[in-house]
């Protein structure tokens, strides 16, 4: 797949006139790594990226409130404090006032009906908003959902609520491919797989109930390795979820796959879901060449046999291993009519195509119709990580995390390496 | 003692005239960290954000031998912290994968390169941790 066939960047337009007038373009002298953090990113003609705050660390996912104040869920804390509230954002895009509170890490942030919700990576809260969008009680937030698990790999608890008054967790599977000893040569698929009682699907719960835990919610879907990009597709009224496929298809078994195969198998996959849906983790992956549900060799696959024919297909593929770490379908006016109800994705980047050179690190935009990929996606906003040559996920300056809209329609996107939130605005001028 | 020094000089002199036995175990560490490690811990040993720990300037690499070596054999799933970050992914026992002169030659690779300056690690030293490691689990 030709991803530069597919992109139509302002900067072909800015190549043009820059040799035109002989200067050397900036990405080749290296001076864009000196730029102010988010001038460097690549957009489609007519969009202009602001950098709203930076140097809040390790931000995950993010909510704009009805009134414009950007909250921010932090991996790591920040002064004590593990949510950001930026305030204020002026013409030049910059907040000029930056407030935290919350003394817990973690990645899920979502705004509704009033309400602030967060997630730690065993916990989901909830804060009540006032009529300026403001926190009303920054230490004393509801405890609606508890308990769980987190052992550690795929710990975040990614949220987002429906119309009905219900909220979504991801609880991301502790192993890679089931196997009995994790990522270990060898080891042979556990059969069957006794994480998925607990792990590696979306439960539901009710957002206006305290403390609850499993028994109290609703194991809506199963078979999902890790989610960490899901949202409300509004038109539809139902969920959507970006699933990380599984790793190290080579490096566990090198005699059905090379390196190259395995850097790109298998898709990061998309789910449009229903209640009692199953994708079909450990037993299959999804290869989006053979267009079809292959048995993982734990299980006895060989890379071409199918299998689990009751699982649900993706509704999207996408090159293995990138991440897709944040999902929105964009409900907003002021982008261009063919944005309206598609969906854009946050590719963190990829670890899992090493010795290949890595992949990601950009915000996709795939286009829908009548609830529906319609067409090719293609990348939106790229050189997040200040290179096209990115061997290892370190050497990436950025990497984009999560994405919310704002209440004009600007995009907002986070950035979990330096903490820089970006805001993305069109203009067609 | 005259006869040992002049041994080792001996010795020192072939070593210098000839490399190949010297650099061999660091070339063989070379190559086992490229297709071991190299997938999670990546080519420049930066492991992967909030995942895989980095292997350079790494106090684990360059720390004790008996908690380096205790790692490689058993594995590791604890969530390590190192300067304030946590990595979430377990590694993996590599006990039964790699032999005890393979483990001395990775780390000893390890050890001396990625920004990482500490002193090799011999087979024996391998050897003991993994008879321990077995003594222990017998009880």
């Amino acid at each position: 797949m030709n991803i530069l066939n597919k992109m139509n960047f302002h900067v072909i337009g800015v190549i043009t006139l820059i040799t035109a007038s002989s200067f050397v373009f900036p990405a080749l002298s290296g001076t864009i790594l000196h730029r102010p953090p988010g001038a460097a990113l690549k957009m489609p003609r007519g969009f202009h990226v602001q950098v709203v705050a930076d140097a809040l660390g390790t931000a995950r996912h993010l909510a704009v409130s009805k009134q414009g104040l950007v909250y921010i869920k932090l991996g790591k804390l920040k002064g004590g404090k593990g949510i950001i509230v930026l305030e204020g954002i002026n013409g030049d895009g910059k907040a000029v006032k930056e407030t935290g509170f919350g003394d817990f890490i973690g990645t899920g942030m979502y705004i509704k009906d009033d309400y602030l919700y967060a997630s730690s990576n065993t916990d989901v809260y909830r804060y009540k908003l006032n009529d300026r969008g403001e926190v009303i009680d920054t230490a004393h937030p509801e405890r609606i959902i508890t308990g769980l698990l987190d052992r550690h790999e795929h710990n975040s608890k990614s949220i987002v609520l429906d119309n009905s008054g219900n909220i979504y967790v991801n609880v991301g599977a502790y192993s890679n491919a089931c196997q009995l000893q994790d990522r270990t040569k060898g080891s042979p698929g556990a059969n069957p797989c006794p994480i998925l009682d607990s792990a590696a699907g979306i439960w539901q719960f009710r957002a206006d109930k305290q403390d609850q835990t499993y028994g109290d919610g609703v194991h809506y879907a199963t078979g999902l390795r890790n989610v960490v990009g899901l949202d409300w597709n509004q038109p539809l009224d139902q969920l959507f979820v970006m699933q990380h496929g599984r790793d190290q298809l080579f490096q566990l078994d090198p005699d059905l796959y090379d390196a190259k195969q395995s850097a790109e198998l298998p898709a990061e996959t998309m789910y449009a879901l229903r209640k009692g849906d199953n994708a079909g983790w450990p037993y299959v992956y999804y290869d989006q060449f053979q267009k079809k549900k292959i048995l993982a060799p734990e299980y006895g696959g060989n890379g071409h046999t199918t299998a689990d024919e009751k699982a649900i297909d993706p509704i999207d593929a996408f090159p293995g291993h990138m991440a897709p770490d944040g999902l929105l379908f964009y409900t907003g006016n002021m982008f261009p009519e063919r944005y309206r109800n598609g969906a854009f994705i946050a590719f963190h980047g990829s670890w899992n195509r090493a010795p290949e050179k890595q992949k990601g690190y950009f915000v996709v935009f795939q286009p829908f119709k009548n609830g529906k990929p319609d067409g090719d996606w293609e990348v939106f906003a790229d050189n997040f990580a200040g290179s096209d040559d990115i061997s290892s996920p370190s050497q990436a300056l950025h990497r984009p995390c999560g994405l919310a809209q704002g209440p004009d329609g600007a995009l907002y996107v986070s950035d979990d390496v330096k903490g820089t939130i970006y805001r993305i605005t069109y203009d067609s001028k | 003692m005259k006869r040992i020094v002049l041994g080792l000089v001996v010795l020192l002199g072939v070593a210098a005239a000839v490399p190949q036995p010297i650099q061999a175990p660091m070339q063989r560490g070379k190559a086992i960290y490229e297709q071991t490690c190299l997938p999670c811990h990546q080519a420049d040993a930066g492991g992967v954000p909030g995942m895989n720990p980095p292997l350079r300037k790494s106090p684990y690499v360059q720390g004790a031998p008996t908690r380096l070596i205790g790692i490689i054999l058993k594995g590791l799933n604890d969530g390590v912290e190192i300067d304030g970050d946590t990595y979430s992914n377990p590694m993996p026992a590599f006990g039964s994968v790699l032999k005890d002169q393979e483990i001395a030659d990775v780390l000893s690779y390890l050890r001396s390169h990625f920004g990482n300056k500490a002193g090799p690690i011999n087979k024996p030293q391998v050897s003991r941790i993994r008879e321990a490691m077995e003594a222990l689990k017998g009880k």
